[in-house]
């Protein structure tokens, strides 16, 4: 038997998944501070005319 | 036997190189906020508020907060587009040495890319929710900062942070057009303002990190020409800066608190370029006078547009 072990590939270390986690987040709270932002302005700027879409 | 037969025989005859692997990377968020270069941003972003709030008219607070928001991302991105093309010259200098990418926790691709896509979106989101102008006025103002400024200006001429600074002055005029949808005297003026402030506050700055930038090759005044022609150059933009400080007050654009101060700090300034400038000082004094001059230059900025604010708020409760 000649059978090889696959390799163990990139492990990160605890600091390093320390720090993608927290570029996750952050990318996440910016993610959902744009849209919440599209989501105001579409109510600024269409105001109550934003459910007038007659058929 | 042609050269290109030379160069096919030479890939067959080494061994093919493994393939570079990708290193996990170790940028913090903090790494990323800093490619947005914060302390420029905040002058950008109150430059361009000051812009926004004196403009004519009315403007709903959330559009008005989204233009801001706009024009600080798309400065950051200008940063981070600058960040990438001068991390060479960066890891020279130990005033940047620890940026992001010299330092190795941000990989020069991710910093491209980073930076692109801010400024894209940036533009983007400017010109589908607030105005195709203030759009077209920060694509612009990107383009000057990251091609013109830093890829060919800033290796290439002593003049490179005189033309450079105009890239600087257009946050004003783009908070402007972003409440009007148009352009006036008055954005203008605060266009030239900082336009002419730039060469005596960066020049201040280049007088005591000269060896720093000879060191990376960057050609600022005081490498290429000499400390003398620098105080001479530091004086000359100084004394058209401080009376162009006075014009929004001239021109009936601002009231009386800004007049006075304007002309207050314009002296303080003047008087600072002169102490800059003194022939025959010893170095010592010169290099105290010019930190002095490139502290209070920031201060002169400052002041000028939050005397523009009160001003306004003044006005506003009928004084």
């Amino acid at each position: 038997m000649n059978e090889q072990l696959p390799e163990p590939g990139i492990v990160l270390t605890e600091e390093q998944k320390r720090r993608r986690r927290a570029r996750s987040i952050a990318t996440a709270l910016v993610l959902a501070a744009l849209a919440l932002l599209f989501y105001v302005v579409t109510i600024v700027k269409l105001g109550p005319g934003v459910l007038n879409r007659p058929l | 036997m042609s050269l290109v037969d030379e160069r096919q025989d030479l890939a067959v005859a080494l061994p093919a190189a493994p393939a570079p692997r990708a290193e996990p990377s170790m940028a913090g968020v903090g790494d990323y906020i800093a490619l947005l270069k914060p302390r420029v941003m905040s002058l950008v972003v109150f430059t361009a508020f000051v812009g926004l709030v004196i403009a004519p008219g009315p403007m709903h607070p959330v559009l008005a907060f989204t233009a801001l928001l706009c024009i600080a991302v798309g400065a950051g991105a200008a940063g981070a587009l600058n960040m990438w093309y001068d991390a060479d010259i960066d890891a020279l200098m130990p005033r940047t040495a620890n940026r992001p990418i010299p330092a190795g926790r941000i990989a020069p691709g991710e910093a491209l890319a980073f930076g692109l896509t801010l400024a894209v979106g940036s533009v983007v989101v400017l010109g589908l929710l607030v105005n195709i102008l203030s759009a077209a006025l920060l694509a612009f103002t990107i383009f000057f900062y990251a091609v013109v400024y830093t890829m060919w200006l800033k290796r290439s001429t002593s003049q490179n942070i005189v033309i450079g600074g105009a890239a600087g002055a257009f946050p004003p005029m783009i908070g402007w057009a972003a409440k009007t949808g148009g352009l006036d005297l008055d954005p203008v003026l605060l266009f030239l303002i900082i336009f002419f402030w730039t060469p005596p506050h960066f020049w201040a700055l280049a007088l005591f990190r000269a060896q720093e930038y000879a060191r990376a090759g960057v050609p600022m005044l005081p490498v290429t020409a000499g400390e003398a022609v620098t105080r001479k150059q530091i004086l000359i933009y100084t004394v058209l800066l401080a009376p162009l400080g006075v014009t929004p007050w001239l021109f009936g654009n601002a009231g009386v608190l800004y007049g006075v101060v304007s002309i207050a700090a314009g002296l303080f300034m003047l008087a600072l370029a002169v102490r800059v400038w003194r022939p025959g000082a010893a170095k010592a004094a010169l290099h105290a006078a010019g930190r002095r001059l490139f502290g209070f230059s920031i201060l002169y900025l400052f002041v000028l547009f939050a005397a523009l604010l009160a001003d306004q708020g003044l006005r506003s409760i009928g004084w």
